[in-house]
């Protein structure tokens, strides 16, 4: 039951992107082909439950008990970059296919600040613990490779729309993000 | 312009990331140590000024008087503020919290009169929707509450048969509001009967 | 070009012709996210100038003593440190900006906007024009930030910087202070925002 309130909360009712503004760039950067996003989604699910999962144990059994959380940012950000890097290492001599698809979005994970987010939000879960804030990242995930893949269908058709000059390019879709975060507000007190 | 930079060479790589991060490790040190204090000060400085909101006139230190009473919740505590003038109990500042909010917890922190009636309401805490549920702040939606007893006034919605007036489009904030409240009136009385008898 | 022109330009650039928020889109995150205001947009902005003129400056600083392969985790450490201490520095000094700005202060250190400065402009000038590079990028994202917080504030609280023009009971748009509104408000300001600076140039 918990973990259902877990999953539609982060997919639906809080959306990351849609209502918590978080990893808005590569929504709005590699949303123009649903095939780019598709890729650009399973790369930011990988990073994400990696870097909350090793965040949140480097949190709880480093930092707090040696009272450093003041260096929570700063270390927070070295993982995540450091992660990046290992992950594009090992995906590239294990699985060269995965590295393909994926590689070149790898880069551009250590600036998603919903990795970053999403590892500090998981720390203030109420009675969290290390299974909570992994399902959290996930359905965290899932919910950010909803809005891109939603998002970048509509682009899709949006390329054939005839539009005033001064809408043409970003105007127009930062005006389909708010029609789908509106949407999106109809899911609110779901859970 | 073109300054020569250092080759990247293992030891010069492993050396210029080790110095960095020390130097941003020790200065963030001595940041929090020096902000320590004003920090604690901050938060205490907004404690009191919410007592000093919802209580009548008092001339003691309410915030260090604090009694903390265990609530229903396990780790949910309520806190009570005693108010003194000259000596006589004029009143408690008493937490509440719902979570029944549209968006979750909305806590609050309820001023009473000795005589159980309420002085005012100041909201700690809440995740409401901007410009509907956060109107509970609003001085047309808390006057209602000044002045009543809460034994007189039933603290439900107009809508299930209490005397409480809904905000306009946020019947479920106003419900989570009314709950909170009758959280804090409960901890209340229960706190004036631990009281010693006056005289 | 004379120094003082050359400075003047720096400066002007980032405010007008490559403006982070309405040209190069840059820091969308907290753009959207902390604007239900123009306080909060003003406050998130200087506390992103602050971080931005402080790591601009000590990268150009120390540019010449880091190795080019490790070159950005270096920045990062610097930029996150400066965070921190906006962090602190807002939590001691102004609580209510500390608790609004929330989530959004510790994210400065993955404001693009910032990297994307150190990488792109103080790692290759002199400390005196990536401070002013800094000033200009900073002056206009927290410009933009600013009034896209005002126009969400006016249209949706009826009010300004917390002072109110309308009654408490008046219905003002509330969809402009809820996350749509942020998206539909940015969209528009930027259409004009474009408009104009063509005409200019």
């Amino acid at each position: 039951m918990e973990f259902w309130v877990i999953f539609v909360g982060a997919v639906f009712v809080n959306n990351i992107v849609l209502s918590q503004f978080l990893g808005i760039c590569p929504f709005l950067g590699v949303s123009s082909k649903v095939s780019t996003s598709l890729g650009m989604a399973a790369a930011v699910l990988f990073v994400m439950t990696i870097a909350t999962t090793v965040t949140y144990l480097l949190h709880q059994y480093i930092l707090v008990p040696m009272g450093l959380e003041y260096l929570r940012t700063i270390a927070f950000i070295l993982v995540i970059a450091a992660l990046v890097q290992m992950v594009e290492i090992v995906l590239k001599k294990v699985s060269p296919s995965l590295y393909q698809a994926l590689g070149v979005f790898l880069p551009l994970i250590t600036t998603n600040c919903a990795v970053l987010g999403v590892a500090i939000l998981a720390l203030g879960m109420e009675d969290g613990n290390l299974i909570k804030a992994v399902f959290f990242a996930v359905s965290s995930s899932a919910g950010f490779a909803l809005a891109l893949i939603v998002f970048a269908s509509i682009r899709e058709y949006l390329e054939l729309a005839d539009l005033p000059e001064g809408m043409k390019g970003v105007p127009i879709n930062l005006l389909v993000a708010g029609l789908l975060s509106l949407a999106f507000l109809g899911f609110a007190n779901l859970v | 312009m073109t300054a020569q930079k250092k080759d990247s060479t293992l030891i010069n790589m492993v050396l210029a990331l080790f110095i960095i991060t020390g130097a941003a490790g020790l200065s963030l040190g001595y940041v929090n140590e020096l902000t320590r204090g004003p920090k604690a000060a901050a938060k205490l400085a907004r404690k009191v000024q919410a007592v000093e909101t919802v209580l009548p006139e008092f001339d003691n230190q309410p915030v260090s008087e604090v009694v903390r009473v265990m609530a229903g919740e396990p780790g949910d505590s309520t806190e009570i503020y005693p108010a003194y003038l000259q000596g006589e109990f004029v009143g408690a500042a008493v937490t509440g919290a719902s979570e029944k909010g549209y968006n979750g917890l909305i806590r609050l922190l309820v001023g009473f009169h000795a005589d159980g009636s309420m002085e005012n309401i100041a909201v700690l805490e809440q995740k409401e929707t901007p410009g509907l549920g956060t109107k509970m702040k609003g001085e047309r939606f808390l006057r209602q509450f000044r002045g009543k007893d809460p034994s007189e006034f039933e603290l439900k919605a107009v809508k299930d048969g209490g005397d409480v007036d809904a905000l306009t489009g946020a019947t479920i904030t106003t419900r989570a509001f009314s709950e909170a409240v009758q959280q804090a009136c409960e901890a209340y009385r229960g706190y004036k009967e631990s009281l010693p008898t006056e005289n | 070009m004379s120094n003082a022109s050359k400075y003047k330009s720096t400066f002007l650039r980032g405010i007008i012709r490559e403006n982070p928020v309405f040209v190069m889109l840059l820091g969308m995150c907290p753009t959207l996210g902390v604007t239900s205001s123009a306080f909060n947009g003003l406050g998130m902005g200087v506390a992103t100038l602050f971080v931005l003129l402080m790591s601009n400056t000590v990268v150009s600083l120390v540019k010449s003593q880091i190795p080019a392969k490790v070159r950005i985790p270096a920045f990062i450490v610097i930029i996150a440190a400066f965070v921190t201490v906006v962090e602190m520095i807002l939590e001691a000094y102004i609580p209510l900006l500390y608790e609004q700005l929330g989530i959004f202060i510790p994210l400065i250190v993955v404001n693009c906007l910032i990297l994307g400065r150190a990488e792109a402009f103080a790692s290759k000038h002199s400390v005196a024009s990536s401070a002013v590079d800094a000033l200009g990028m900073g002056l206009g994202f927290t410009m933009a930030l600013t009034v896209l917080g005002g126009t969400r504030e006016i249209l949706g609280s009826g009010s300004l910087f917390g002072f109110p023009f309308v009654g408490e009971e008046a219905n003002m748009l509330i969809l402009f202070i809820l996350p749509p509104g942020a998206f539909i408000a940015l969209a528009y300001l930027a259409a004009v925002f474009n408009k104009l600076t063509r005409k200019i140039a």
